[in-house]
């Protein structure tokens, strides 16, 4: 349709002379990337714990050793005073200190019970958590190897194999759930600023005041940032790729399918919000509060969702990003086919068309 | 039907308790410039939106260009050019690409558009305008684009919502007698206007004051009727002393 195409055309006007907008719609993905793929970094991995050997014997140097020599933990700059170990944590010098007790080196030698002392600053839970797990486990393997060959104790470990991400990265976790986050918020932002700016310049009324169909008006309008916004996924996927060596397990073509979906989606709420607001700034502000807390803290991108209290549980079923970042996750991680993913996607359809029936009828409303 | 542009009985809009417009009627002849008066929040902006379709009416019945208010206003839009007071162009396109961009969402085709482009260039004096940003352009050249774009469709009526505000006095005194070159041609021109010399150009006038019209007719015979030394003093008393008028009908 000719109008469509126009409409169309002054909006690709519109993006390429406001180098400002375009500016957004392209660094702020590839910023989020950069941020969430390497600053945020949930790996454990040299902790500073600090060792005050009151023993000092063979063993107890043997297990101090072991300690450092993980990857999970290294030594502190500087040395822990005797007296005060604690001060060390207090200054945040290490994250947790172990005591070794005199009598250390002779316990082990006479294979008796002997309890090794462990300071661990609480205030970061997820550290003092991995600390305990994983200097157990170091000393229980330290333990093992003092064994005498001929002494035979039936000994029982788990050989666990990590599926999907073995090396258990937290950009591969977090990342193609970071496509979800800035597909929902670039599409919501940018339909919303410029509907606004149609409002704010009048162009809008003046437009309807000319035979052109409200939804010819709202598809001319939208079918640029869909475009935009899918150009926005693959530079991140690209991205992904190319600085976290994330791997594509699934089919391409699937993840497009459910991408157009989820866009529609978050422009729908673009729209909607472009019907209750006046001007572009707090279009903006709206758009952006409005997709982005929900869609970090409600759709599992950072946070499990069935570990939440049941009211926000209940919330999560409207946040679409909750179905795609589900979605993405099992088609590039897992290489998901559309088998598994059937009842996410049906969710993801439904939730789309709500909005999409909401927003074209708030868009063309002639009561306001 | 044929020589009446519009036709309105007891229109109404309420927005909540607020009667913006308060069961209006009036009727504006083809080929007449019909000045629509009023303080601001008058009810002028309300009625023009209903008039173009913009607004659904609470109450009450009206026709523009013999199509109903209600049911056909498609064809109203196909019928009608509207340049509001904000100029409505898009500072981001040159003067040619509005015109072009309108053009298409008016449904004329490439020739139609070039064909147009190049008469309206021609009688508006825009030349050596109508290739910059609009957002470049001075008010008074804004304007006539903007009158450009609600001309392009070749529209039987024209609505104007103060289409001179903010223009100096010698491009609003040019943009008068493009009007009557209009009106002459057989546009119907409905017009708002702040400015009481401009409301002494129009064939009739109204003015509203709180939803209703309290006052109809020829500026010269108002004048004459109220014994006012001008129609800025009528509009003025009128608007003042509402209550103490008992306004014929």
């Amino acid at each position: 349709m000719r109008q469509l195409r126009f409409i169309a055309k002054k909006e690709f006007y519109h993006i390429l002379r406001d180098p400002r907008s375009l500016a957004i719609a392209i660094a702020m993905p590839i910023l989020m990337t950069f941020l969430y793929g390497y600053a945020i970094n949930l790996d454990i991995e040299n902790i500073v714990v600090a060792v005050v050997d009151f023993d000092r014997t063979l063993e107890s140097r043997q297990l101090a050793d072991r300690l450092y020599q993980s990857t999970y933990f290294s030594r502190p700059e500087r040395s822990v005073v005797f007296e005060d170990p604690e001060a060390a944590l207090r200054r945040s010098q290490a994250a947790a200190i172990m005591i070794i007790r005199p009598g250390f080196g002779e316990a082990v030698r006479g294979r008796e019970r002997f309890s090794l002392g462990m300071l661990v600053d609480g205030s970061d839970n997820t550290l003092s958590a991995a600390i305990q797990h994983y200097s157990s486990v170091i000393v229980a393997d330290y333990t093992r190897d003092q064994m005498p060959l001929n002494l035979t104790v039936p000994f029982i470990e788990i050989s666990t194999q990590v599926l999907y991400n073995p090396d258990l990265k937290s950009s591969h976790f977090f990342v193609p759930g970071l496509v979800a986050i800035i597909l929902m918020m670039i599409s919501a932002l940018l339909t919303s600023i410029t509907i606004t700016r149609e409002k704010e310049t009048g162009t809008l009324e003046q437009l309807r005041t000319a035979p052109v169909k409200p939804w010819v008006i709202l598809s001319g309008k939208i079918a640029p940032y869909i475009l935009l916004a899918l150009l926005d996924g693959i530079l991140v996927l690209v991205a992904a790729e190319l600085l976290f060596g994330i791997p594509f397990a699934g089919s391409e073509l699937l993840l497009l399918g459910f991408g157009l979906i989820y866009v529609s989606a978050a422009l729908s709420v673009g729209i909607l919000i472009s019907s209750l607001v006046k001007t572009q700034q707090v279009a903006m502000i709206a758009a952006l509060t409005s997709t982005m807390l929900p869609s970090v803290m409600l759709s599992g991108f950072i946070f499990a969702i069935r570990n939440m209290p049941r009211p926000l549980q209940g919330l999560a079923h409207i946040v679409p990003a909750k179905y795609f970042v589900t979605i993405i996750r099992g088609i590039m991680l897992k290489g998901a086919g559309l088998d598994i993913l059937v009842i996410h996607g049906l969710s993801l359809v439904a939730l789309m068309a709500v909005l999409m029936t909401v927003a074209a009828r708030k868009f063309d409303t002639r009561a306001g | 039907m044929n020589d009446r542009a519009v036709v309105v009985e007891d229109l109404s809009r309420h927005f909540g308790r607020f009667r913006a417009v308060d069961g209006i009627s009036l009727t504006v002849d083809r080929g007449e410039i019909f000045g629509f008066l009023g303080a601001n929040g008058a009810g002028k902006t309300t009625t023009i939106r209903m008039l173009c379709g913009l607004l659904a009416p609470t109450a009450g019945k009206g026709s523009v260009a013999g199509f109903d208010i209600y049911r056909q206003a498609e064809s109203i839009k196909k019928s009608i050019g509207y340049m509001s007071q904000k100029f409505s162009l898009y500072p981001d396109l040159t003067g040619r690409e509005n015109l072009n961009f309108y053009g298409a969402a008016y449904g004329l085709d490439r020739k139609q558009i070039r064909v147009r482009t190049q008469q309206l260039t021609e009688r508006l004096n825009l030349q050596d305008f109508v290739d910059r940003l609009s957002s470049s352009l001075p008010v008074g050249w804004r304007q006539r684009l903007a009158l450009g774009v609600s001309l392009l469709h070749e529209p039987k009526i024209l609505f104007l919502d103060e289409p001179t505000s903010g223009v100096d006095p010698v491009f609003r005194r040019k943009f008068w007698q493009l009007l009557y070159e209009l009106a002459e041609e057989g546009v119907t021109i409905f017009v708002t206007t702040h400015y009481m010399d401009e409301a002494e150009y129009c064939g009739r006038i109204s003015i509203m004051h709180q939803g209703k019209i309290v006052e109809l007719g020829r500026p010269f015979e108002l004048v004459e009727r109220y014994r006012a030394a001008n129609l800025e003093d009528l509009f003025v008393d009128l608007i003042r002393n509402r209550d103490n008028v008992n306004a014929p009908a």
